[in-house]
C-alpha cells in the first residue's frame, strides 16, 4: 500500500513544476501547459484523498472523484477558450511570446 | 385665562414692518416705506398703551400678568417657555420703548429723506424694535436673551449702516465684540441661575429666593454673588459701563437718529433694566451690589470728564449718554432701583431729545460735526435751538426740568445708601457740575458767537483725536445729501423740515413734564412713580438693609431711617448749585472770554491731552487686550493650529495617498509573469500563515 504522504509529494512536485513553469516560459503554449500540469497536480491530491477514506471507513467517499471530474470539465472548456484566445493572440502579434503581449489589449 | 392682551402683538407688530420693508422694501418708493414702518410702529404703540391702561394697578387684572404661549425649549427637567410679563416695571420701559421709538421714528423720515438705503434703515430700526420689546417683555431670562442678542445684532447693523465707510465697519465690529464679552458672562450668570433654581422664569426664580431659609443674605461670594456679577457684567457690556463702555462713542458711526434710539433712549438701558428686573437677586447678595455701585459712580465721573474736552457734537452726547447710564446704574447699585428707573425713562427723553436736536444742528450745516466749525446758529434754527434748550437745561438738572426729579433722587438715595454714601454722593454731585459744564459748553459753541463753517483751522492734535470720526463723518455721512447746501456756502444753513421738528417738541415737552411724576414729597409732591413702581420693588426695600447688616456683621436696622426734609433740601440745593457753576463756568469759557479754554489747555497741556485721547483707554485695550489676542491668534492658532495641524493633517493625507498610490502603480506593469509572480507570493503567503497557525497549535 502506498502511503497518502507519497502521493502529495508527488503531487506538490508536479505543482511546483506547474507553477515554475508558468512564472518562467515564454511561450504561451507552454504555460498553458504549466496550468494543466497544476490542475491535475491537484486533482491528484483529491483523489489521493478519496482513495485514503475510503480505505479508512468510509464505504462511499466519492466526493473526491466528483471534483476531479468537475476540474476536468473545467479545463476542458478552459482549453478551448484558452487555445481560442491564444490563436486570436498569433494572429494579430505574430508571436507567443508573453513578454509582448503586455498591453493589456489585442 | 380670563384676561388676555394679546401681549405678543406688541414685538410682533415692528417685526411685521422689518420684514415687510425688508424683502419687498426694494421696490417700494421712500413714502410707502416710511408708511409702513410708522404705521406698525405706531400700532405697537397704540396697543401697548391700551395693554398698560387694562393692566393698570388696581384694575381687574392682577399683577404681573404672565401671558405664556407654549413651552420653548425641553431639555431634562429645564424648560424655557414662549411667556410675556407685563408689570409695572416692563410698563414703563414698553412705553417708553414704543413711544420714543415711534417719535424717532417720524425723526428718520425728514432725516434719512435724502440717504441711500431707505428701506434697509427702516427695516432695521423696526427690527431693533422687535427686538427691544421681547427684551423687555420676555418672562424669562432666556428670552431675555433673545431680544438682548438681538437688539445686539439691530445695533451692529445700525451703526455699520454706512457700510463703505471703514471707519463705520470697524465701529459696528467693536459694538459687537465688546457686547459678546458681556453676554458671555450673562449666559455664565443664567447657567448659575439653571444650576440652582432650575428655571429661568421671573416668578419662579424671585419666588424661590423669597425663601430665607434656603437663600439667605450671601455675604460673601456665595452663588448669589458671583451670579449678579455675571449678570452686572452682562450689563455693563449692553449699559455702556467701565470697563466695557468703549464700543458706545464709536457707535455714533451710525446715523443720527439710531444713535437716539438705540444708543441713547433705548438699547443701552437694557443693562439697567436687566439689574432692576434681578432686584431680588442683587439685594441679597451685597458684595455684588457694591460692585454696582462703584462701577456706576466711576463711570458717571469718568465719562463726564472725556465729555469736557470731546468736538465732535455727537461724541460729547455720546460720554453723557455712559455717563448718565453710570447715574442708573448707581442707582441701581443704591438698591433705588426705582429711582433708577425714573432716571431712565427721563434720560430717555431728554437724550434721545438732544441727538435728535445734534442730528438737526448737523442737517442745517450740511454734515459737518465739528462744534468748533459751529456757533451762531440760535436765530438760524429757533426750533431746533429753543428744543435744544430745554434738552440741556434738563439734563443739567434744573428745576423743574425732568432730570432734576430723577436725578435728585438718585442723589438722594445714594446718599442714604449704607456702602460709603456720602463719598460716592460728593462724586455724583461733581458729575452733575461736570454734566451742565459740558452740556453748556455744546450748547455755547453751538447756538452762539459766529459760525465758523469752514473757516477755522483745527489744531493737528484735536484732528490726531478725533479722526477717525471726524474725518469720515463730515464728508461721508451727509454730503451726499447736502452737496447742495455746501455749495451755497453759509447762507445753505437752514431750519429741519416739520416731520423732524415736531418730534423735537413733542420730546421737549415730555423733558419739561416727565419728571413731574415723581416729585419728592419734601417738594409736596408723592413720588407717584416711585409708588408705581414699589409693587415690584417690594423685596428691595426690607432685604438692601439685611444685606449692608450681614456685610458688616451689625443687627439690621428696624427701618430705613426717614431723612428730614432739610437733609432733603441741601442735597437738592448742592446738586442745583453744581448744575449752576457748570453753567457758569461753561458760559465764562465759551462765551464770555472765548480765549481762555485755548490758554488754560496750553497750561495743562499734559492733563488736556490725557482727557482728549480719553485716557488712552483705547490705546490700552489695544495694547493688552487687542494686541496680544491678535498675535496669539496669528502665530497659535493660525500659522500653528490652523496651517500647522489642521491644514497639515488634510494636505499630509493627501500626499500620502498620492506617494502609495505612485509607488503602487508600479505593480500594474502589464506584464502577465509579474502578476502571476504576485499571485505566487501571495499563495505562498496565505500557506506560510496556515503553516504557522497548524504549527502554533
Amino acid at each position: 500500500m502506498v502511503p497518502l504522504s507519497w502521493y502529495l509529494i508527488l503531487s506538490a512536485i508536479l505543482f511546483c513544476l506547474g507553477v515554475f513553469g508558468f512564472l518562467l516560459k515564454r511561450n504561451i503554449i507552454t504555460i498553458f501547459m504549466s496550468i494543466e500540469l497544476m490542475l491535475n497536480a491537484v486533482n491528484l491530491t483529491f483523489v489521493a484523498f478519496a482513495n485514503y477514506w475510503s480505505e479508512h471507513g468510509l464505504k462511499l467517499a466519492l466526493s473526491g472523484h466528483v471534483f476531479v471530474f468537475f476540474v476536468m470539465v473545467v479545463a476542458a472548456a478552459e482549453a478551448a477558450v484558452g487555445l481560442a484566445i491564444i490563436i486570436a493572440v498569433f494572429r494579430t502579434r505574430e508571436t507567443l511570446n508573453v513578454d509582448r503581449v503586455n498591453l493589456l489589449k489585442l | 385665562m380670563t384676561h388676555n392682551l394679546n401681549l405678543w402683538v406688541i414685538p410682533l407688530l415692528p417685526l411685521a414692518g422689518a420684514a415687510i420693508n425688508g424683502l419687498f422694501g426694494r421696490h417700494f418708493k421712500n413714502a410707502v416705506v416710511s408708511f409702513i414702518a410708522l404705521f406698525f410702529t405706531a400700532l405697537s404703540f397704540a396697543w401697548a398703551v391700551w395693554a398698560v391702561w387694562s393692566a393698570w394697578p388696581g384694575g381687574p387684572i392682577p399683577l404681573p400678568h404672565i401671558e405664556s404661549f407654549g413651552t420653548w425649549i425641553t431639555a431634562g427637567s429645564f424648560s424655557a417657555p414662549f411667556g410675556f410679563y407685563l408689570d409695572q416695571l416692563s410698563m414703563v420701559m414698553v412705553l417708553v420703548v414704543t413711544g420714543v421709538g415711534f417719535l424717532i421714528h417720524i425723526y428718520s423720515v425728514g432725516y434719512m429723506a435724502h440717504e441711500g438705503g431707505f428701506y434697509r434703515f427702516f427695516a432695521y430700526l423696526n427690527l431693533f424694535m422687535f427686538f427691544m420689546l421681547t427684551l423687555v417683555l420676555a418672562n424669562n431670562y432666556l428670552l431675555m436673551f433673545v431680544g438682548w442678542e438681538g437688539v445686539g445684532l439691530a445695533s451692529y447693523l445700525l451703526i455699520g449702516f454706512y457700510f463703505l465707510r471703514d471707519s463705520a465697519a470697524d465701529a459696528g465690529k467693536k459694538a459687537f465684540i465688546v457686547n459678546r464679552i458681556g453676554d458671555f458672562a450673562f449666559l455664565i450668570g443664567m447657567f448659575l441661575l439653571i444650576q440652582h433654581f432650575g428655571t429661568l422664569s421671573y416668578d419662579h426664580v424671585f419666588n424661590a429666593l423669597k425663601d430665607a431659609q434656603k437663600f439667605p443674605v450671601d455675604a460673601g461670594w456665595g452663588f448669589l454673588t458671583i451670579t449678579a456679577i455675571c449678570l452686572l457684567i452682562g450689563a455693563t457690556g449692553k449699559s455702556a459701563q467701565i470697563p466695557l463702555y468703549v464700543w458706545l462713542p464709536d457707535a455714533m458711526e451710525g446715523p443720527t437718529p439710531v444713535s437716539a434710539l438705540i444708543h441713547a433712549a433705548t438699547m443701552v438701558t437694557a443693562g439697567v433694566y436687566m439689574i432692576a428686573r434681578s432686584h431680588a437677586i442683587f439685594n441679597l447678595a451685597p458684595n455684588a451690589l457694591h460692585i454696582v455701585f462703584v462701577i456706576g459712580c466711576v463711570t458717571a465721573l469718568f465719562a463726564a470728564t472725556m465729555g469736557i474736552a470731546q468736538t465732535d457734537i455727537k461724541r460729547v452726547l455720546a460720554y453723557s449718554t455712559v455717563s448718565q447710564l453710570g447715574y442708573m446704574v448707581l442707582a441701581c447699585g443704591a438698591a433705588a432701583y426705582a429711582a433708577g428707573i425714573f432716571h431712565l425713562m427721563t434720560h430717555a427723553f431728554f437724550k434721545a431729545l438732544l441727538f435728535l436736536g445734534s442730528g438737526s444742528v448737523i442737517h442745517a450745516v450740511g454734515g459737518e460735526q465739528d462744534m468748533r466749525r459751529m456757533g451762531g446758529l440760535r436765530t438760524k434754527i429757533p426750533v431746533t435751538f429753543w428744543t435744544m434748550t430745554i434738552a440741556t437745561f434738563t439734563i443739567s438738572g434744573f428745576w423743574p426740568m425732568a432730570a432734576f426729579f430723577s436725578k435728585d433722587e438718585i442723589l438722594a438715595a445714594v446718599y442714604r445708601s449704607p456702602y460709603a454714601g456720602h463719598l460716592l454722593w460728593a462724586i455724583g454731585v461733581i458729575t452733575a457740575g461736570l454734566t451742565a459744564f459740558y452740556m453748556f459748553r455744546l450748547w455755547f459753541m453751538t447756538f452762539f458767537g459766529e459760525l465758523k463753517l469752514g473757516a477755522v483751522d483745527v489744531g493737528e492734535e484735536a484732528h490726531a483725536a478725533a479722526a477717525p470720526a471726524h474725518a469720515s463723518h463730515a464728508s461721508a455721512s451727509h454730503s451726499h445729501g447736502h452737496a447742495d447746501d455746501q455749495s451755497h456756502g453759509h447762507g445753505g444753513v437752514h431750519e429741519s423740515p416739520w416731520i423732524m421738528l415736531a418730534p423735537l417738541v413733542i420730546l421737549a415737552a415730555l423733558s419739561i413734564v416727565g419728571g413731574w411724576v415723581g416729585v419728592p414729597k419734601f417738594l409736596g409732591g408723592h413720588n407717584e412713580f416711585d409708588r408705581f413702581l414699589a409693587p415690584v420693588m417690594e423685596q428691595s426695600r426690607t432685604s438692601i438693609a439685611e444685606g449692608a447688616a450681614a456685610l458688616q456683621n451689625t443687627e439690621a436696622p428696624a427701618a430705613p431711617p426717614e431723612e428730614k426734609s432739610t437733609t432733603e433740601w441741601v442735597l437738592t440745593g448742592m446738586s442745583v448749585l453744581a448744575a449752576v457753576l457748570g453753567l457758569f463756568f461753561a458760559w465764562l469759557l465759551y462765551y464770555k472770554r472765548p480765549d481762555l479754554p485755548d490758554r488754560i489747555t496750553a497750561k495743562i497741556h499734559g492733563i488736556y491731552l490725557t482727557v482728549l485721547h480719553k485716557y488712552y483707554i483705547d490705546e490700552g485695550y489695544n495694547l493688552l487686550f487687542v494686541k496680544p489676542l491678535l498675535a496669539l491668534s496669528t502665530l497659535v492658532f493660525w500659522r500653528g493650529i490652523d496651517q500647522g495641524i489642521i491644514d497639515g493633517l488634510v494636505n499630509g493625507a493627501g500626499s500620502a495617498s498620492k506617494g502609495i498610490g505612485n509607488e503602487l502603480r508600479r505593480m500594474q506593469s502589464g506584464n502577465i509573469r509579474s502578476y502571476a509572480a504576485w499571485v505566487a507570493a501571495g499563495g505562498a503567503a496565505v500557506i506560510a500563515y496556515m503553516i504557522w497557525l497548524g504549527v502554533s497549535k
